[in-house]
């Protein structure tokens, strides 16, 4: 974001620099795009392997094996937890649009957004993992 | 202080080829969203989440699920929305980020693409799916 004519918050830039360094809301969008896209690529491949169903269900649960693995598993609760964050800064985006307060509370929404997630992802973060580790620990 | 502003009845005016396109791309971007996070945390909660989570999915979970109306067109519904907004978002970003003309509509062009192969490869699936099928 290095456009031309960008405002810059005096006090903020550092030698000069015409990088716009925006506030926390500029952070949030930033956020709510690549949560967005890793989002839509992740559909693309998993509209794939649900279409395995209409091959055969071995193949189906061949694929469906690997979302079971470790490594994949903790890359489900990065993508829940990508999703969750783009689904609640979205209710806080469509807040500031349509609610008359909405952009006075902003920031405060932020904040909420942040919490809730923290507040969603530790019990999730459990409940997703819980069986994988107990299997690698104890070795079942 | 001289301001320079159009005379208001200059023949020549832009306002008259816009279209509204793009402030309907931005409302479907909310009403979606809202359908979006219901249908789409739902769907995570239920697959990754609740009893037992990915652990419990096979062939036979789907073929159970897809038994009932309900979950079918929860899945259809998904699919449509979440396809259509994520698709509208890489356009704007695309829009946002290509320099070129040509790598604008060419990025658009696989971008659609893969967007029709997507719904119509996950419609045909839905209603066609087979619980009977061989292995």
């Amino acid at each position: 974001m290095t456009s031309a004519g960008a405002p810059e918050r005096s006090g903020t830039t550092r030698g000069g620099g015409t990088l716009y360094r925006g506030d926390l809301g500029m952070w949030s969008w930033v956020a709510h795009r690549i949560t967005g896209v890793l989002t839509f690529f992740f559909l693309f491949t998993h509209v794939l392997d649900t279409a395995l169903v209409r091959v055969s269900p071995n193949a189906y649960d061949a694929v469906i094996e690997t979302y079971k693995n470790p490594v994949v598993n903790l890359f489900e609760v990065g993508l829940v937890g990508a999703v969750l964050y783009h689904a609640l800064n979205g209710i806080r985006v469509m807040l500031v649009d349509f609610w008359e307060k909405g952009a006075k509370y902003q920031r405060v929404m932020l904040w909420t957004v942040l919490g809730v997630w923290i507040a969603v992802m530790i019990p999730g973060a459990y409940f997703m993992l819980v069986r994988t580790i107990s299997e690698l620990v104890g070795g079942h | 202080m001289s301001l320079a502003l159009d005379k208001p009845r200059q023949p020549r005016r832009p306002a008259a080829r816009r279209s509204n396109g793009e402030l309907y791309s931005w409302l479907f971007m909310r009403l979606s969203g809202l359908l979006l996070v219901i249908l789409v945390l739902g769907h995570l909660f239920i697959m990754n989440i609740l009893d037992g989570g990915i652990h419990r999915i096979n062939f036979g979970f789907v073929a159970g699920r897809w038994a009932s109306p309900f979950w079918q067109f929860w899945d259809l519904a998904m699919l449509w929305l979440a396809q259509i907004h994520g698709g509208n978002g890489v356009r704007t970003i695309i829009n946002d980020y290509a320099r070129k003309d040509t790598t604008r509509f060419w990025l658009k062009m696989l971008l659609y693409v893969s967007m029709v192969l997507i719904v119509s490869l996950g419609t045909f699936v839905i209603f066609t799916f087979d619980p009977n099928i061989s292995n």
